[in-house]
C-alpha cells in the first residue's frame, strides 16, 4: 500500500489507462502544461505528449460534441471541464447525443467516453462554480454517474469507467483533491453500479457518496461511544444505482438517513427514498430522513456556504433524533 | 463630445482606484484576509476604464470573472466592491455574490458573469429591450479572447446583427485564457474577423491607450445609438498578473514578454499624455493617487466593521417576492 492523494490518484488511473490503451485520450482547458485547474492532470502532458493530452479553446459544446464522435469511432476518450457547473454547457452533447445512441441504434454503436466534473462547493468560488449537478445527470438513461469518495476508490472507479463501453459522468469533489488515502500497489478495478459497506452496524444505515462519506463516518465514529451503531453505505455509482446492498441493510437496520450535498429537491436522496419506500417499507422503524443542500444557489460568503450544505454535526444530531424515537 | 480634461481626470481617477484597489486585493489575499478567488485586472485599466466612460445615463454593461477594473470604471462606490470582496451584508451584493459577480444596476452594471460568454445573451437582451422601447441607450458587453471561442460568442453576434441591436461587443484580448495563448486556441491573429462573418462592423483598438480607447469607443457608440447596428472592438491589451490566485507557476509564458507590457502600463502612458499635453502637474498626479489610497484604507476598515449577512435571510432571494 501507498498513500497519495485524490488528485493523484485520479492522475494515476489516467496514466496507468493510457498506458494500457493508446485509444485512450483527454481532451479539456489548460489539462496540459496547466495540468488542469486542480493539477488533476499534471504532468501527463510530459509522459504522452499533446496529441494525446489536449489542450482546447473555452468551448465546452464542442468537447463534449468531439468527445462522442471520437467515442462513437473507437476511440476512448476522457474529458474534463473545469468546473462542474459547466457541464450545462455540454448537456445536449451529453442528454441528447451521447446517451441515446446506443439505444437508438439498437446496440450498433457504443459511446465510450468518460466526462470529469470537478463537483461542490467550499471553495468560495459562489453560485456559478460551486453546485452538485449530479441529480440532473441520474434523470438521463443511458448515462451512467460515478461519483467516489476518497483515493482508493477514486482511482479504481475510473479505470472501471474508461473501460466502461458507455458515456459515464465520473464526479469529484473539489475538497476531496488534497485528501490522502491508501491504495495498493498492484493494479486493482473497482466495478460500477456496486455499493460498498464501508462501515457495518445494526443501529441506523447512511447511504451517502462522494465527500459526504468522509462526513458520515466521522459521524459515526462519533456516535459509537454513545451506543449507536452505524453503517455506513457509500453509494460509488448513483446511476444506476446497486439496490440489492441498499435495500439489504435498510431491512437490517430499519433506519435510514441519506447524505449528499446537492441540493434536496429531486436530489438522488429522493430516488433512494422512493425506493426504499416501494421497496422496503414494512421494514421501517422510523420515517426516512434526508440531509442535503439547501434548495438555494450556493451563496458566496463563507458562514453562508458553509450552512448550506450538512456537516458532520447536522449528521449526528439528526441520527440521534432518529435513534430516540 | 469630445475628451474635457475634466473628463480625463476622472478616467485617470478611475484607473488608478483599480489599479490600487487590486494591488490591495492581492495583498490581502496572500495575508489570508479574503476568502474564495479573484481575477485581477491590473494592466487592463484602460480596457476595463476607458470604454465605461463614454456612457450615457441608461447604458448598460456586462462584466466577467475578471471585473474590478469594469466596476471602478462605471463608478461603483469601492466601499462596497471590498464589503463585497469581506463577504459583509454590505456589499454590492450582500455577500452573495463574490469577487465574480460583482452587479450594480443602477450604475448601469447589469451582472458580472462567472460563466465563460455566460454575459453574451444577456447583453443582447439588454440591447433588444432599449430597441423595444425606443430608447437612446446602448450595451457595452465586455468579454475576454477565450469568450469568442464559446458558441455562445457565435449565436449572440448574428442575432445581433440581424436585428440590428444597439450593442457594442468589447474584447479586452488579453492574450490568453487562463493558460491557452490565443494563437493556439484560434487560427487567426486579430479577433476582429470573426465580427465580419456576422455582418457586423469592427475596429482594433491598441488596449492600453486609454485616450484611443475612448475615442474609438465613443464614435463607435455614437453609430450604434443611431441605430447602425451593433459595432465589435479588439482591444488589445495584456493580463500582468496570473489567471486568478490558483496560477501561481506561469509556465505558460516568460518574464521578457512580461516586461514587454509592464512598459506599455496604461496608467503610465495616460500619466505621460496629461503631464505632456499640460492636462495635469505632476503633483496633481500625486495629490489623485494620496487621495484615493486614504480613500481606499477607508473601504477597507468600512468593509471589515460591517456585518456579515445573516444567516437567517440565506433563503430570502431565491425568488422574486
Ligand atoms: C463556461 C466556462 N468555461 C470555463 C471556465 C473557466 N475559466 C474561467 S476564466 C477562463 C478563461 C477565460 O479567458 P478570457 O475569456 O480570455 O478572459 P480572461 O480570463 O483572459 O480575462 C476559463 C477557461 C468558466 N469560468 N466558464
Ligand atoms: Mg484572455
Amino acid at each position: 500500500m501507498k498513500e497519495i492523494t485524490y488528485r493523484e490518484a485520479i492522475n494515476e488511473a489516467l496514466a496507468e489507462e493510457m498506458t494500457r490503451d493508446e485509444n485512450v485520450i483527454l481532451m479539456g482547458e489548460d489539462i496540459g502544461l496547466y495540468g488542469g485547474n486542480f493539477q488533476v492532470t499534471k504532468d501527463l502532458i510530459l509522459k504522452f505528449g499533446d496529441n494525446r493530452v489536449m489542450d482546447t479553446p473555452v468551448s465546452e459544446a464542442v468537447i463534449a460534441g468531439c468527445a462522442v464522435g471520437a467515442a462513437m469511432s473507437g476511440l476512448r476518450p476522457v474529458i474534463e471541464t473545469m468546473f462542474s457547473d459547466f457541464v450545462t454547457l455540454m448537456m445536449d452533447n451529453l442528454v441528447n447525443q451521447a446517451a441515446k445512441i446506443h439505444y437508438m441504434s439498437a446496440g450498433e454503436i457504443s459511446v465510450p467516453m468518460v466526462l470529469r466534473l470537478p463537483v461542490g462547493c467550499g471553495t468560495g468560488a459562489g453560485a456559478q462554480h460551486s453546485q452538485s449537478p449530479e441529480a440532473w445527470l441520474c434523470h438521463v438513461p443511458g448515462l451512467k454517474v460515478v461519483f467516489p469518495s476518497n483515493p482508493y476508490e477514486a482511482k479504481g472507479l475510473l479505470k472501471a469507467a474508461i473501460r466502461d463501453d458507455n458515456p459515464v459522468v465520473f464526479c469529484e469533489h473539489k475538497m476531496l483533491y488534497p485528501t490522502a488515502g491508501s491504495v495498493p500497489e498492484e493494479e486493482y478495478i473497482i466495478p460500477l453500479s456496486q455499493a460498498n459497506i464501508v462501515k457495518k452496524g445494526t443501529s441506523l444505515t447512511m447511504i451517502a457518496y462522494g465527500y459526504s462519506v468522509q462526513k458520515c463516518l466521522v459521524a459515526a465514529m462519533q456516535l459509537k461511544p454513545k451506543g449507536i451503531d452505524i453503517e455506513v453505505i457509500d453509494l460509488r455509482t448513483l446511476h444506476p444505482l446497486d439496490e440489492d446492498t441498499i435495500l439489504e441493510s435498510v431491512k437490517k437496520t430499519g433506519r435510514v438517513i441519506i447524505v449528499h450535498e446537492a441540493v434536496k429537491t429531486g436530489g438522488v436522496g429522493a430516488e433512494i427514498s422512493a425506493l426504499i419506500a416501494e421497496k422496503a417499507f414494512s421494514y421501517l422503524k422510523a420515517p426516512i430522513l434526508r440531509i442535503a443542500g439547501m434548495d438555494i444557489p450556493v451563496p458566496f460568503n463563507k458562514t453562508m456556504e458553509q450552512a448550506c450544505v450538512p456537516q458532520i454535526l447536522d449528521i449526528k444530531k439528526a441520527a440521534e433524533r432518529m435513534m430516540r424515537r | 463630445m469630445s475628451l474635457t480634461n475634466e473628463k480625463i481626470i476622472k478616467m485617470y481617477t478611475r484607473m488608478v482606484t483599480a489599479r490600487l484597489l487590486e494591488e490591495m486585493l492581492n495583498e490581502m489575499f496572500n495575508e489570508g484576509m479574503l476568502h474564495g478567488t479573484t481575477h485581477l485586472g491590473i494592466g487592463q485599466e484602460a480596457s476595463g476604464v476607458a470604454p465605461c466612460m463614454t456612457l450615457m445615463e441608461g447604458d448598460k454593461i456586462t462584466l466577467t470573472h475578471r471585473n474590478h477594473v469594469g466596476c471602478v470604471g462605471i463608478g461603483m462606490d469601492v466601499k462596497k466592491i471590498l464589503a463585497e470582496m469581506f463577504g459583509k451584508e454590505t456589499g454590492v451584493c450582500g455577500g452573495f455574490g463574490g469577487s465574480m459577480h460583482m452587479v450594480d444596476y443602477e450604475k448601469g452594471n447589469m451582472f458580472a458573469n462567472g460563466v465563460v460568454g455566460g454575459g453574451l445573451g444577456i447583453a443582447v437582451g439588454a440591447a433588444l429591450k432599449m430597441k423595444y422601447k425606443g430608447e437612446a441607450n446602448i450595451v457595452i458587453c465586455f468579454m475576454g479572447d477565450g469568450a469568442t471561442n464559446e458558441g455562445m460568442f457565435h449565436e449572440a453576434l448574428n442575432l445581433a446583427s440581424i436585428w440590428k441591436l444597439p450593442i457594442i461587443f468589447f474584447v479586452e484580448n488579453n492574450g490568453y485564457a487562463v493558460s491557452m495563448p490565443q494563437y493556439r486556441s484560434m487560427n487567426i491573429r486579430d479577433i476582429e474577423k470573426r465580427a465580419e462573418s456576422y455582418g457586423m462592423r469592427s475596429i482594433i483598438v491598441d488596449g492600453n491607450n486609454a485616450i484611443d480607447i475612448y475615442n474609438m469607443t465613443f464614435s463607435a457608440a455614437q453609430s450604434v445609438r443611431e441605430g447602425f447596428g451593433p459595432m465589435f472592438i479588439e482591444s488589445k491589451t495584456y493580463r500582468i498578473c496570473g489567471h486568478s490566485r490558483s496560477d501561481i507557476e506561469q509556465l505558460y509564458r516568460n518574464q521578457k514578454e512580461i516586461d514587454y507590457w509592464l512598459a506599455k502600463c496604461p496608467i503610465k502612458r495616460l500619466e505621460e499624455y496629461m503631464l505632456k499635453n499640460n492636462i495635469a502637474k505632476s503633483e496633481m498626479l500625486k495629490e489623485i493617487n494620496t487621495q484615493i489610497m486614504d480613500e481606499l484604507k477607508q473601504a477597507v476598515l468600512y468593509a471589515q466593521n460591517s456585518l456579515e449577512p445573516s444567516l437567517e435571510n440565506i433563503g430570502k432571494y431565491v425568488y422574486a417576492k
